[in-house]
C-alpha cells in the first residue's frame, strides 16, 4: 500500500502536475512537494507526489553497484 | 533479468549475499531482523531473498500492512456506513476483499450498496461535487506515506467548499507499534529495516530512538533485491560490531527530516489518537484522528448501528503480524485460507505476509 513509483514531472501549473514514466502520463497533486521542479523524478504515491528523487544520491547508488558486479567479476 | 534495472541485478545480489556469509562469520547466536513494510514483505517474497540469506540470519516479517492490522470493527463500520441510503463510500482497492464479521465491501456493493474504489483521496472530490445530497465517505486507512496524501484532499475540500467529503479515520503509525514490539518479551527482534516510503515523509531522524533508547541497529531501505539485501547486511554489520545506529540507504529519497510540506499538512488536520490493531491490540498515541476543527468531516460520529465483531475462527493473523509465527504455522494457511478465498486479512492484500507467503514461498509455486 505504501508502493511509490518515481515519474518524472514534465510539466506543472500552481499545485497540479503532469508526470511521465515510460510513455506513461498521469496527473498528479503537488502540494505535498510544492518545492518540486520540472524535469525532477517525483515519488508518486495516490495521485501525489510525496518527495523529489535526489539524481545526485541516485547516480551514486548505480556507481556503488557497479563497483559491487566488478569486484565480483574481477577473476 | 533487464539490462536497465541495475537494483534488480542478480549478479549484485549475488555479490552482496556473498558479502552476508562474510559479515555473519563472527555471529555467535541466530540474528533475527523484521521489516515492517508490506511493500518489503512483497518484494522479499518475490525475489526468494530469504533462502539468499546466511544459516544464522532469520528475516520476519512484522505490522507493516496497513490493510492487514485494520481491525475488524473498522471494517464492519464502515460496511453500515456503506448501508446508509445518502452514503457514497470511496475506499482504496485493497480494503475490498478484507473479511468484515460477515462479508466484505465487495459483497455490500453487490448488495447494492455505492461502494466506489478510487485511486487516490482527491478522486473522490469530484464524486462529492456530483452528489451535493450525498454524504461521501473516504476510507483512511494508510501510514505516514498515505495520510498526507489524505490530507492534501482535505485541504482542496476546504478550500474549495466541498463539504459532503468525510473521513472515517483507522490510519497508523510507525514509531508507536515498533516501541511496543521492541518491549513486547514475546518476540525477539535484533534489528528493523525500516520503511522506506514512511520515511520518504517523517525522516530518518525518526527512528533514532531505536538506536538511543533500546540499542538496536536499525536501516532504512528502498524496494529492489539489492536494496533490501544491502539492508540485512548494513544490520549484521551493526550486529556483529555491537553497535546501534539509523542507517540511511535510501538516501536517494529519504532525508534526515523528512518531508516537512508533507508533516505540516498532516499536523494541520489530524492529531494522534489511541487505536487498535490487529494482532496487537490497542497502542495509545497511534493512531491519527481530527483535530477538533474539522470533527464535522469525522464520519466516524455518524450514528450507525454496528453489530459486536466476529473474529473468524482458527485465524492467526495476530501472530503473523507480531512476527510471532511464520504464516505455514498458521492450520488455516493454503486450506481453508487462500488468496482466492481469505479467511484472515493478512491473505487479502498483495502486501500481507501470508498472501506473499503464499505466492512465492511455496515450494510447488517455485518457477
Amino acid at each position: 500500500m505504501c508502493l511509490a513509483i518515481p515519474m518524472q514531472l514534465v510539466e506543472r501549473q500552481e499545485l497540479e502536475g503532469t508526470v511521465e514514466l515510460g510513455g506513461v502520463r498521469r496527473a498528479v497533486g503537488l502540494a505535498l512537494c510544492p518545492e518540486a521542479e520540472v524535469g525532477n523524478f517525483l515519488l508518486i504515491h495516490a495521485g501525489y507526489a510525496i518527495g523529489v528523487v535526489d539524481e545526485e544520491e541516485a547516480r551514486e547508488t548505480l556507481a556503488l553497484l557497479e563497483q559491487v558486479i566488478d569486484d565480483m567479476e574481477e577473476p | 533479468m533487464k539490462r536497465d534495472d541495475p537494483l534488480s541485478d542478480p549478479r549484485a545480489v549475488e555479490a552482496i549475499r556473498r558479502r552476508l556469509v562474510e559479515v555473519a562469520g563472527p555471529l555467535e547466536v541466530p540474528a533475527t531482523f523484521m521489516e515492517v513494510c508490506g511493500t518489503h514483505t512483497h518484494a522479499i517474497a518475490r525475489a526468494g531473498l530469504r533462502e539468499l540469506l546466511p544459516p544464522r540470519v532469520r528475516l520476519i516479517s512484522g505490522p507493516g500492512c496497513p490493510v492487514c492490522v485494520t481491525p475488524i470493527d473498522y471494517l464492519d463500520r464502515a460496511e453500515a456506513l456503506a448501508a446508509l441510503p445518502d452514503v457514497i463510500l470511496c475506499t482504496f482497492g485493497d480494503l475490498m476483499r478484507v473479511p468484515s464479521s460477515r462479508g466484505n465491501l465487495e459483497q455490500a456493493r453487490a448488495a447494492g450498496a455505492d461502494v466506489r474504489v478510487v485511486y487516490s483521496a482527491r478522486d473522490a472530490l469530484p464524486i462529492a461535487r456530483e452528489h451535493p445530497g450525498a454524504r461521501v465517505v473516504f476510507l483512511a486507512v494508510g501510514f505516514e506515506t498515505t495520510m498526507p496524501t489524505i490530507a492534501a484532499a482535505m485541504d482542496e475540500a476546504e478550500q474549495t467548499g466541498v463539504d459532503n467529503f468525510l473521513l472515517l479515520c483507522g490510519s497508523k503509525l510507525i514509531e508507536p507499534p515498533l516501541r511496543a514490539l521492541v518491549q513486547d518479551e514475546t518476540v525477539e527482534v535484533h534489528g528493523f529495516l525500516l520503511p522506506g516510503h514512511v520515511s520518504v515523509i517523517i525522516g530518518s531522524d525518526a527512528y533514532l530512538f531505536l538506536a538511543d533508547e533500546f540499542a538496536l541497529p536499525s536501516v532504512v531501505v528502498g524496494f529492489t533485491p539489492v536494496d533490501v539485501m544491502s539492508g540485512v547486511e548494513e544490520l549484521l554489520r551493526q550486529r556483529v560490531s555491537a553497535e546501534a545506529e539509523v542507517s540511511n540507504l535510501y538516501a536517494r529519497a529519504v532525508r534526515p527530516e523528512g518531508n516537512p510540506a508533507a508533516r505540516e499538512l498532516l499536523e494541520r488536520f489530524f492529531e494522534p489518537a489511541d487505536t487498535k490493531w490487529r494482532g496487537l491490540g490497542s497502542i495509545p498515541g497511534s493512531g491519527l484522528e481530527l483535530r477538533e476543527e474539522w470533527r464535522h468531516r469525522d464520519a466516524g460520529r455518524i450514528a450507525v448501528e454496528v453489530p459486536p465483531p466476529r473474529e473468524p475462527e482458527g485465524c492467526r493473523c495476530g501472530e503473523v503480524l507480531r512476527g510471532g509465527i511464520d504464516p505455514p504455522e498458521c492450520p488455516l494457511f493454503a486450506g481453508p485460507c487462500t488468496p482466492e478465498q481469505p479467511v484472515g486479512a493478512c491473505m487479502v492484500s498483495s502486501e500481507g505476509t501470508c498472501a506473499a507467503w503464499f505466492r512465492h514461498a511455496r515450494p510447488e509455486n517455485r518457477s
